[in-house]
């Protein structure tokens, strides 16, 4: 055997305890919440009766068992079972988490680029004497060689003032941040507040914003890929929104309780990460998907 | 040499632990939940494997005996989704899950409720998968997905109920296995032992790092592909309809831009565990420790650039051919650096020829074929014959089968008696290495013929020419999958009983694994263990 090392307790640079939870129930019935939400989700776009009672019956386990999976963290966090060792854990999930996320909204703005720069071109570019789509003439945006009329949307009116929100919304996150490593209780709750009213107000534009782009301006799902990549990358970046908002929430309530000090508060810095990234992706998004 | 089982635990955790079905429901130890994974996954390989049999059965002959075209293709699809998704997946996350934390000295995995979410995903998965099946009995639908486990657009858009089940069930998987790479990727980088270095850090451990990192980029690309697919089916997007604007082929980018990676997870984690098992047999040292762990990388790195290799005959511009075709063959040199290694790691050994290393050596060889088959369907000029051929069929399935099966089978030979404490049956193990590399062979290297006399992939019928290939194909598949039944009792036996294991198993073994009992304590490590800095 290889000599190289031993087996015996010495000191070590960290804690020498690792928290391993107690047995637990939570992971099992939200997979079972997960399946039940899929498959009536399943059912429901394939008009079978019993879709949306499925549905709603996996997103309530869901909820449910979140709010008492999150609540247990809470609760042994602050009952003091973590050290710096764990909270380094937690760390390293989320980073990588966030990772995974932006991988997700890369494959759409993927599709977004390859269809403005080469499928829509390549479909303007045949030859007109073998093409199905004579007098196409590409250009950007498009609902493609058979889609129906659309107008735009414009990039100075709500997406400009969407931008300001979630810029103001980071620097009010930083702030309560400041606030937290300073101790000042105030200015980390009222941050706190500041930022989840910015981000719902966001949301609330942004609806108001869909609802005119499908009644005025013929703006749907359906214009193409225009349309197609409209929704789908503002759609899911508005749900990661929510998401955030909800997730600042638990944070600023957990805030307003007494939780968190300048040391440990690692709930709030993953949503601030979290917010911060949601932040980026509308950069991108504002300028590749209304301006350009 | 068991040090490790008497530090306090202050939770008591050795108190109250839930007994039967609830232990396994509910668990948080990552011994516990690695066995869940290697269970589920020798099930569901059982599951895959018959499904193909009755494929086989269909192309014993020519002509239609068995079944319908459309049922066909629903085995074909789900047969590639079961096993590379619920069969060799969980297998090297089982293995992961086992082996990392007494590998590194850690006591657990680092997030031990996510483990258990992330292994209590892929039942519902797998039952969404194969669903359709059964609701086709009842009248309900039309059966499994139909596309092939690729589901390209534009069949995958047309396609029926089966798609949808097929959509959700890889959303499940992938959120699954990221939540896996998540836990693994922190329990590398902030469990090792004090003194353990990451290139100390045994190879093993860098194989699924980065194949933790590949999941990590690119199966949430696939989960947005699969997601456009649904949206184009259901709530009238464009994204694959030329007519909107869109493109059938965005679809396949976005699908190998997973699916190219894919195939290094799952052989990643058999890279690792290779040289320590050609190590222990030759009792020698590793050869090349850095060496491989940059090839490592430089695969990983490599392979996240190279997918369009895949379908090099969709119509793709002339300077994207070259560049795929040159940047694919760049793989073989790192791949290279591993089969040199492994060599050299043999050379001059006083090796000997336990089932472990057996299967190490016919991983080699197989595997090596697969490689070399790889470089010819990379070459864009020959490919155009090639593609979508049986050769294709062969060449994977010696990358997959050869690679990542014999490689788990590999592992699971090696390392049975560290997890169970008994010795498994050499004879039996040795009878089931025979019987699966020779029927192996004879299943699929006649379909290397096939494909070059021309017989395309994915149809159920053929013309008279391919009878005989087919039919010694088809016999070769019976033996090996029957072979199998072989594996499933002399790992059924060695938990049930069997000769005691030592700490160490073998003669020579290298690594703080072995410094554990076997089996080893329920929590591995409660105090770490110190690597001293020589």
């Amino acid at each position: 055997m290889n000599a190289s090392h031993a087996t015996t307790a010495a000191a070590t640079p960290h804690a020498t305890h690792y928290y391993v939870p107690q047995p637990s129930l939570y992971p099992i019935f939200l997979s079972g919440g997960m399946f039940l939400l899929a498959l009536g989700f399943i059912l429901l776009m394939n008009k079978f009766a019993p879709g949306p009672w499925v549905m709603s019956t996996g997103a309530a386990v869901i909820i449910y068992v979140l709010f008492k999976w999150f609540g247990a963290v809470i609760a042994e966090n602050q009952r003091g079972d973590y050290t710096d060792w764990e909270d380094q854990s937690f760390r390293q999930g989320m980073v990588w988490f966030i990772g995974s996320e932006v991988m997700f909204f890369a494959a759409f703005f993927a599709a977004l680029f390859y269809c403005r720069t080469i499928s829509v071109p390549a479909l303007a570019g045949m030859d007109p004497l073998f093409t199905l789509y004579q007098g196409y003439t590409g250009g950007w945006p498009t609902s493609g060689p058979k889609g129906a009329s659309f107008t735009p949307m414009g990039a100075w009116g709500i997406p400009a003032i969407n931008t300001a929100l979630l810029l103001t919304s980071g620097v009010t996150l930083t702030w309560a941040h400041w606030g937290l490593m300073k101790g000042k209780r105030s200015q980390l709750n009222l941050g706190l507040i500041l930022t989840v009213l910015l981000g719902v107000t966001f949301l609330g534009f942004q609806a108001y914003e869909y609802h005119h782009a499908y009644t005025e301006l013929g703006l749907t799902m359906g214009a193409g890929v225009y349309g197609a990549t409209f929704f789908m990358l503002t759609g899911f970046h508005g749900f990661h929104v929510t998401l955030g908002a909800i997730m600042l929430a638990v944070v600023a309530g957990r805030s307003l309780s007494g939780h968190f000090d300048a040391k440990r508060h690692f709930a709030f810095e993953a949503v601030a990460w979290y917010w911060h990234f949601v932040d980026v992706v509308w950069l991108l998004l504002f300028v590749v998907i209304y301006w350009l | 040499m068991n040090t490790a089982s008497h530090t306090l635990d202050p939770h008591g955790a050795h108190a109250h632990h839930p007994t039967g079905i609830l232990r396994w429901l509910t668990t948080t130890n990552h011994k516990d939940i690695g066995t869940m994974y290697l269970t589920f996954s020798l099930l569901m390989f059982f599951v895959g494997g018959a499904m193909i049999l009755a494929v086989r059965a269909e192309l014993f002959q020519p002509g239609l005996q068995l079944m319908k075209p459309e049922f066909f293709n629903q085995l074909i699809g789900v047969h590639a989704l079961v096993m590379i998704f619920a069969a060799l997946m969980p297998a090297a996350t089982g293995f992961a899950n086992w082996m990392i934390p007494l590998m590194i000295g850690a006591p657990d995995m680092a997030l031990p409720r996510l483990n258990n979410w992330g292994f209590w995903l892929l039942p519902p998965a797998a039952i969404l998968l194969t669903l359709p099946f059964v609701l086709a009995i009842f009248g309900i639908g039309d059966g499994a997905v139909a596309t092939g486990w690729t589901l390209y657009a534009p069949l995958s858009v047309q396609g029926g109920i089966g798609v949808d089940f097929a959509i959700f069930s890889i959303h499940i998987l992938g959120v699954s296995s990221i939540m896996g790479s998540i836990n693994i990727i922190a329990t590398i980088l902030n469990m090792r032992a004090p003194g353990m270095t990451l290139m100390k850090m045994p190879l093993f451990c860098w194989g699924w790092l980065v194949t933790a990192v590949l999941l990590i980029i690119t199966l949430p690309v696939l989960a947005g592909g699969v997601t456009m697919l649904l949206t184009d089916r259901h709530f009238q997007t464009h994204f694959f309809d030329a007519a909107g604007g869109g493109d059938p082929i965005l679809f396949q980018h976005l699908f190998w831009f997973f699916g190219h990676p894919e195939v290094y997870i799952l052989l990643l984690p058999v890279w690792g565990l290779m040289p320590h098992v050609l190590s222990t047999f030759t009792r020698k040292p590793i050869y090349g420790h850095t060496a491989q762990v940059w090839s490592f990388i430089a695969i990983g790195v490599l392979g996240l650039v190279v997918w369009a290799h895949h379908f090099l005959t969709a119509g793709l511009p002339v300077p994207a051919l070259l560049y795929f075709m040159y940047s694919t063959m760049s793989i073989s040199l790192p791949l290279a650096v591993l089969f040199f290694c492994w060599i050299a790691t043999m050379w001059k050994g006083a090796m000997t020829f336990e089932t472990p290393m057996l299967f190490a050596l016919g991983f080699i060889v197989l595997f090596g074929i697969a490689g070399l088959t790889g470089l010819v369907l990379a070459d864009v000029a020959a490919d155009a014959q090639y593609h979508h051929s049986y050769f294709v069929v062969a060449h994977f399935h010696y990358a997959l089968f050869a690679g990542g099966i014999m490689g788990v089978m590999t592992g699971v030979y090696y390392w049975l008696p560290k997890w169970t404490g008994h010795m498994y049956s050499e004879k039996l193990g040795k009878t089931h290495f025979w019987l699966t590399v020779v029927s192996f062979n004879l299943t699929f290297m006649p379909q290397f013929f096939l494909g070059l006399a021309g017989m395309p992939r994915r149809i159920p019928d053929y013309a008279l020419q391919f009878a005989e290939f087919n039919a010694i194909s088809t016999v070769g598949a019976f033996i090996l999958g029957l072979s199998q039944l072989i594996f499933a009792y002399n790992v059924w036996a060695c938990v049930k009983g069997g000769k005691k294991a030592t700490a160490e198993v073998w003669e020579s073994t290298s690594g703080l694994e072995w410094e554990l009992s076997s089996p080893p304590p329920y929590h591995s490590w409660e105090t770490q263990p110190v690597i001293k800095a020589n």
